[in-house]
């Protein structure tokens, strides 16, 4: 019997140098502290909803972003709050990092009626109006295209109809695993080709899944070459330390938005739990875990602070008990948000003007202007 | 007032008049910009709107609808021309997942005013994976509506609606119409969704369908009536919303029905309304309702088996005289 290594070994971060920008650092303290407050939300957050849906309070599939806070926090932060947002469906962080509230966030996934979409979309498809957040998608890779068309919006408005200049940039997140859809490839393809102002950004975890990066990607080690193949400007970020996250990002973004080009992001991450709650991880060594947890992005930038003398022990430890009760909020929250109504919400939303329920099976009348009111049965 | 134009021209009158109307409207496709048109719908296009608006793309279907979903997220309002519908089936995930879901899925936050638009059905010998009709997959889909015109004032008429629906609308041209001439008003109008037309009243049985397979239905009636038989002809011109209520009534004055719908029969257009008819008229019906489709086999290219494997006038008037007890 043939041995296959499955993993991806200790070496994900190797050759990575850190930004050559340090605006981050000239940044005030207190900016270090939010995006640290918002960091060990996300990692709280996920703890309880783990716990959640262990006690089943949560359904369906359900995927963690324990690891890769620095990620979404550091390229969130370098964007302007108009920027869309579009992502896969490892979602939370990002909701979370781009302002949604803990509690609409959780109820979504309780499939309460306080959930951001209303208890329709579930853990894997968060959306927020409100934040530019276009979603949460369930389908690997089917949110490039949408983040290209996003983008390829918002440069269309403010250069057709407001005849003024681009001022926008989408940032569109993917992991690994999309970099092997075709949807992916025709994204860059068209972006390249038309000038769209979208950043994709590879939350490379090194796991599709079971899958690693050498086992499903040629050229696994340096994936900066398909954004090349597509004239499409691309670099590599050390996704641990979001200090680093932030000033790699604040380039890419700044000039995205300049240039009104698309740009690639291999942005190496690790995630510290399996893909999904159902995942024993027999596809990599606690060796190899225990290896990556020392490059904690929460701890990293703990540490950062505390040796720059912004941060003390009781302070942090202060700053935890706060993000705990938050998100214990969250949860007495989603509980206490009843349950879509029937009545109400199963044939809303399907379009903008409501047509009512299927009439096929039912009574020979045709509900022409049937509400949400008017449900079947 | 009308004049007689082309039906590709009136798709063309459609599209000008709602992107000089609305400028958030775009139109994107391969070859809709300098080649004025695969099939020349868009001829003429590129020279008023510019390049900005009428995009031409590479050969992407799941990229380009993708992307054009995006941009009705975020406002915008695109025509995507697919050369034919045969060519949607590799942006199935974008075209179905995505945009008749988004409303839903983000629990009333992000509509997707999109229409899909192109040449569906078979006829011109080109095999099978070129011919398809894609009623039969698609209106099984909840969230988006789709039209599917027989005639070019209605090509006209329900194009302007559907650009100006906050719903996806999937729009079902035929490349066998598109030089079919015939009159459109010179008065600017739209045709609403959800209403049939009955095109030929009759008495003794209704033929109900939608698209090309109407023209074929026309001529039945009209051979069936040399034998007596009076035949009223329902173009549905919508499937979603499907207008129930014309069909329903007519079924009551006949007392028969056959469905002409050009899809497989199979989860069908055609075995939907069958479906509905029977349960709205059951009283009424003096024998099932009949059917006509294509046959459930792959699309052959021979011309004699084409053409025996689409609906015709004469499997129609076959149909008729079984269902009404004239055979």
């Amino acid at each position: 019997m043939s041995v296959v290594n499955t993993a991806i070994g200790t070496g994900h971060f190797d050759g990575l140098s850190k930004s050559s920008s340090s605006v981050s650092r000239a940044l005030p303290f207190e900016k270090h502290l939010e995006w640290l407050r918002m960091m060990v939300l996300i990692r709280e957050f996920e703890v309880r909803t783990m716990q959640a849906y262990q006690d089943r309070k949560i359904g369906g599939f359900c995927h963690v972003y324990i690891g890769q806070e620095a990620v979404a926090v550091g390229c969130i932060a370098a964007t302007e709050h108009a920027d869309p947002i579009v992502t896969a469906y490892r979602d939370h962080g990002h909701a979370l990092a781009r302002g949604m509230d803990p509690k609409y966030c959780m109820a979504e996934m309780f499939g309460r009626i306080g959930g951001c979409a209303k208890g329709k979309g579930g853990s894997m498809h968060m959306f927020d109006r409100d934040n530019n957040l276009f979603g949460g998608h369930g389908i690997v890779g089917a949110q490039t295209p949408l983040g290209t068309g996003l983008a390829f919006g918002t440069k269309y408005i403010d250069e057709v109809l407001n005849k003024g200049k681009n001022r926008q940039v989408t940032l569109c997140f993917l992991g690994d695993g999309a970099l092997n859809q075709g949807a992916l490839h025709e994204a860059m393809n068209l972006a390249g080709l038309l000038d769209v102002p979208v950043v994709y950004v590879v939350e490379n975890n090194g796991y599709s899944m079971g899958t690693s990066i050498q086992r499903g990607t040629t050229m696994g080690d340096q994936i900066v070459a398909k954004a090349g193949a597509y004239g499409i400007t691309a670099r590599q970020i050390d996704g641990m330390d979001v200090l680093n996250v932030y000033d790699g990002m604040k380039e890419v973004i700044d000039e995205a938005r300049e240039t009104s080009r698309p740009a690639f992001v291999d942005m190496r991450t690790y995630r510290f739990k399996g893909h999904s709650m159902s995942d024993p991880r027999k596809y990599r060594s606690r060796e190899e875990e225990e290896v990556y947890e020392t490059g904690d992005p929460i701890a990293q930038l703990r540490d950062h602070m505390m040796e720059a003398g912004n941060l003390d022990e009781d302070a942090f430890k202060a700053m935890a008990k706060e993000v705990r009760s938050e998100v214990k909020e969250s949860i007495k929250w989603a509980e206490a948000s009843p349950p879509p109504s029937v009545d109400e919400e199963l044939y809303r939303d399907v379009y903008v003007e409501a047509w009512g329920p299927y009439t096929g099976t039912t009574e020979p009348e045709i509900v022409r202007d049937a509400g949400s009111s008017k449900g079947e049965g | 007032m009308a004049r007689i134009i082309e039906y590709r021209d009136a798709l063309n009158e459609a599209m000008s008049e709602e992107m000089r109307r609305d400028e958030r409207v775009f139109l994107l496709g391969e070859e809709v910009a300098e080649y004025d048109g695969a099939y020349k719908v868009s001829r003429g296009m590129l020279e008023e709107f510019g390049s900005r608006r009428i995009v031409d793309t590479p050969i992407s279907e799941s990229g380009f609808s993708g992307m054009a979903i995006g941009a009705a997220m975020i406002g915008l309002r695109p025509i995507v021309e697919f050369m034919s519908w045969s060519f949607s089936l590799v942006a199935a995930d974008p075209i179905l997942n995505n945009a008749p879901k988004m409303l839903y899925m983000s629990g009333g936050q992000y509509g997707c005013p999109i229409v899909f638009r192109g040449n569906d059905g078979a006829g011109g010998q080109l095999g099978s994976t070129h011919s398809w009709c894609v009623e039969g997959l698609f209106s099984n889909v909840p969230g988006l509506k789709m039209a599917i015109p027989a005639f070019p004032a209605d090509a006209k008429g329900l194009l302007k609606s559907a650009i100006r629906d906050d719903d996806p609308v999937f729009f079902l041209e035929s490349e066998r119409l598109l030089a079919f001439s015939d009159d459109v008003p010179e008065n600017e109008y739209v045709i609403p969704f959800g209403q049939a037309l009955v095109r030929r009243p009759g008495t003794d049985c209704t033929l109900v369908s939608f698209g090309r397979p109407v023209h074929f239905c026309l001529e039945a009636a009209e051979e069936l009536a040399k034998e007596g038989i009076s035949c009223e002809v329902i173009d549905g011109r919508t499937i979603r919303p499907l207008d129930i209520d014309t069909i329903v009534a007519s079924v009551k004055k006949t007392n028969y029905c056959v469905v002409v719908d050009q899809s497989w029969p199979f989860g069908s257009p055609g075995s939907e309304i069958a479906s509905q008819v029977h349960q709205h008229c059951f009283d009424d019906l003096d024998n099932a309702v009949g059917r006509v489709h294509s046959a459930d086999v792959p699309t052959p290219y021979a011309t004699e088996l084409e053409q025996a494997y689409l609906p015709n006038t004469h499997r129609i008037c076959e149909a008729v005289r079984a269902t009404t007890y004239n055979a």
